[in-house]
């Protein structure tokens, strides 16, 4: 099968700063990825780069098979990313937040009502401003957003923070399922056994770059 | 693009209708440069008649200053860039959508604000048809340049300081042509103004095909 | 580090140039009829400043649109665009600063809102944004990309300025701007000077922009080596321990 994401020495950076100091990596397509490393290693930016958020300085990126170099746009509709910050409208509720985004990617809107159920975010909650919500609500409406847009590559930056016992549990559901439909997944952790068992395999990051397993880990 | 466009300003509209902002910060704020201009000037009526076009128009531009800041802040804070261009949108659609928004605030404001001026300085409304194309066709241009530079300003650390300097003096001629087509209106002679009308049609059309053509670009950077 | 031949060669023209055109225009050349004492004499370098000047802001244009179009995008053009824009605003900094010296005896103020005047004082402030604007700091390619699509804006804006204001005086047309009867006759050695004017001011800008250009690419050459530096530092993080 071909890879989802491919990198040969991708340099991305940041004013002068290399972000990314020559990424090589392949993760073919179906498999759940562990992205491992300290913090300042380069995960963030990996997640960014793949989802066309930071361009591509030097070397070879291609994701889903669209070159990272020309065409970013193209590449979006099948990317979904969960990064710090929620990108949800604060004065709009949950339902009109998940419509919107559906909208968006020009999906049909069937699929914001059950989303919102899967993530427990049914009843009063859907129609509450995100702007009221708790940090693990506006998480969970955030994961709402993936999980009614099916993505084939879904990038999760420290998707576990800020969620309870339940919501944990919910989202190892949810990225168990979206393994055994055939996903991307590229996962970064700092709760690394919880991680381990949810994945395939684990990339190393650091300095910018992908290392060997490090003998003692930090 | 049509679709992502009526979508983008129907979301902005809406976030509006809740959160208030235009209305109980922007208009109040265009309420006490009137009011202010009329301390500057005095309260001599045979001054602030005569003056009372240049005066609104003014007023408008910096309330549009203001509007297409908020357009930018209300995409999530200091995301707005990536929420923009992670939403899967047409770049010249989300350009069209937030026009279109700010434009549908800016009119209403206008509405308020001709009212404020005619009790205010004791401006006549005559000729309210010229009075009213001009504000669109002059708004439609204002706003496109407004969300132009919003979208090269945003989320640079200077942008409160470097917006104003970059779009008011691009918007000169428009404070120009909508002044003198104002005042040819108000003093009762509104096909004299039809002149300034179609320049700032002629510039309404530009920089909205200037924002269509350059909002991807302008998005694809980081 | 002078650079080339050809642009010390273009150097010493323009300065020669610029030299004689004062030379001739202050000793050799007539004074005018009709106008105060010698004032007729910045003739020979108003004019050329300002034509300069919109050279300049056409160059950027220009450059800035050769970096837009996706087959001819290089930074080089970037350069050329931010090089030509910063001569081109020193130059209508002189012409505003002339016209003012102008304007006072001629009509008895520092100021008139003459349209070409206007029209030089208001691109004077939209390409002082421009530059400023192009000095926040940011990815190379992020700037050049902003910074082109800027000049783009203004530069559109420049016809519909001109027009506007020449429009608006046309209908307002204050008395203390009057021409009328003093029509100034530019023959013989005038011409030449006026000629000579153009030609070493044009080549004072060809000089001075090939300069700034030629060091914004050092600056960049510069940034680069620090960037493979940056590089080694960032993969030793890597190497050690983890």
């Amino acid at each position: 099968m071909a890879p989802a994401v491919r990198l040969r020495e991708a340099v991305a950076l940041a004013g002068r700063f290399p972000l990314l100091a020559g990424v090589s990596l392949e993760i073919d397509e179906g498999e759940v990825a562990h992205v491992r490393g300290p913090n300042g290693a380069g995960k963030t930016s990996l997640l960014r780069l793949c989802c066309g958020l930071v361009p591509l300085h030097s070397g070879e990126a291609s994701v889903l098979g669209h070159d990272l170099a020309i065409d970013r746009r193209a590449l979006r509709k099948h990317v979904g990313m969960l990064g710090h910050q929620s990108l949800l409208y604060e004065e709009l509720t949950v339902e009109e937040n998940l419509r919107y985004a559906l909208r968006s990617f020009g999906l049909e809107i069937e699929q914001a009502g059950p989303a919102a159920a899967r993530l427990g975010l049914a009843g009063r909650v859907s129609a509450t401003p995100v702007g009221r919500l708790s940090a693990g609500q506006r998480r969970r409406t955030a994961l709402a957003v993936l999980v009614a847009r099916d993505p084939r590559l879904w990038l999760l930056d420290e998707p576990h923070a800020g969620l309870d016992q339940e919501g944990r549990e919910l989202l190892d559901e949810l990225i168990a399922e979206s393994r055994a439909k055939g996903r991307t997944v590229l996962l970064c952790s700092h709760e690394h056994e919880h991680a381990a068992a949810l994945s395939d395999r684990t990339v190393w990051l650091a300095g910018g770059q992908v290392v060997e397993e490090p003998a003692s880990v930090a | 693009m049509l679709r992502d466009a009526w979508l983008v300003a129907g979301k902005d509209l809406r976030i509006e209708a809740r959160s208030r902002v235009a209305l109980n910060q922007v208009v109040p704020f265009a309420a006490a440069v009137i009011l202010l201009f009329g301390l500057a000037l005095g309260p001599d009526r045979s001054v602030l008649a005569p003056a009372s076009a240049g005066l609104f128009w003014i007023a408008v531009l910096l309330s549009c200053l203001l509007a297409t800041q908020r357009s930018f802040a209300v995409e999530s804070a200091d995301g707005a860039r990536d929420g923009l261009r992670l939403s899967g949108l047409d770049p010249a659609g989300i350009f069209l959508g937030k026009a279109g928004a700010v434009v549908a605030e800016l009119l209403v404001l206008e509405a308020l604000l001709a009212l404020g001026v005619a009790v205010l300085y004791g401006a006549h409304l005559t000729g309210g048809l010229v009075l009213a194309a001009v504000c669109v066709t002059a708004t439609v241009g204002l706003a496109a340049v407004g969300i132009i530079y919003g979208a090269v300003a945003s989320g640079l650390r200077v942008k409160e300081t470097l917006l104003p300097l970059l779009f008011l003096p691009v918007a000169a001629p428009v404070l120009l042509a909508a002044t003198k087509a104002w005042d040819e209106a108000l003093a009762g002679t509104p096909s004299g103004g039809l002149g300034w009308l179609s320049l700032l049609a002629v510039f309404a059309v530009v920089y909205v095909t200037i924002g269509i053509v350059a909002f991807g670009p302008l998005l694809e950077e980081s | 580090m002078t650079g080339s031949k050809v642009l010390k060669a273009t150097g010493i023209l323009a300065l020669v140039g610029v030299a004689a055109t004062a030379w001739l225009g202050l000793w050799v050349t007539p004074d005018a009829v009709g106008f105060p004492h010698g004032l007729v004499r910045l003739l020979y370098i108003h004019p050329p400043m300002a034509w300069v000047a919109f050279v300049a802001y056409g160059m950027a244009f220009l450059s800035s649109m050769l970096y837009l179009w996706p087959r001819t995008r290089h930074i080089r053009f970037d350069r050329m665009a931010g090089a030509s824009a910063e001569v081109g605003v020193v130059f209508t900094g002189l012409t505003l600063a002339t016209g003012s010296i102008w304007g006072r005896p001629t009509w008895g103020v520092w100021w008139t809102w003459d349209p070409l005047l206007t029209t030089t004082a208001l691109l004077f402030v939209l390409y002082l944004g421009y530059l400023a604007l192009r000095r926040v700091p940011g990815d190379p390619e992020v700037v050049a990309r902003r910074s082109a699509i800027a000049a783009l804006i203004a530069f559109v804006d420049v016809p519909v300025v001109y027009f506007s204001v020449s429009w608006w005086r046309s209908l307002h047309q204050a008395p203390t701007i009057d021409f009328t009867g003093r029509h100034l006759y530019v023959h013989g050695s005038m011409a030449w000077t006026l000629l000579l004017g153009f030609v070493s001011f044009t080549l004072a800008y060809a000089w001075l922009t090939a300069h700034r250009y030629r060091l914004a690419g050092l600056q960049d050459s510069e940034a680069d080596e620090g960037l493979r530096y940056a590089l080694d530092e960032r993969r030793a993080e890597g190497l050690g321990p983890a």
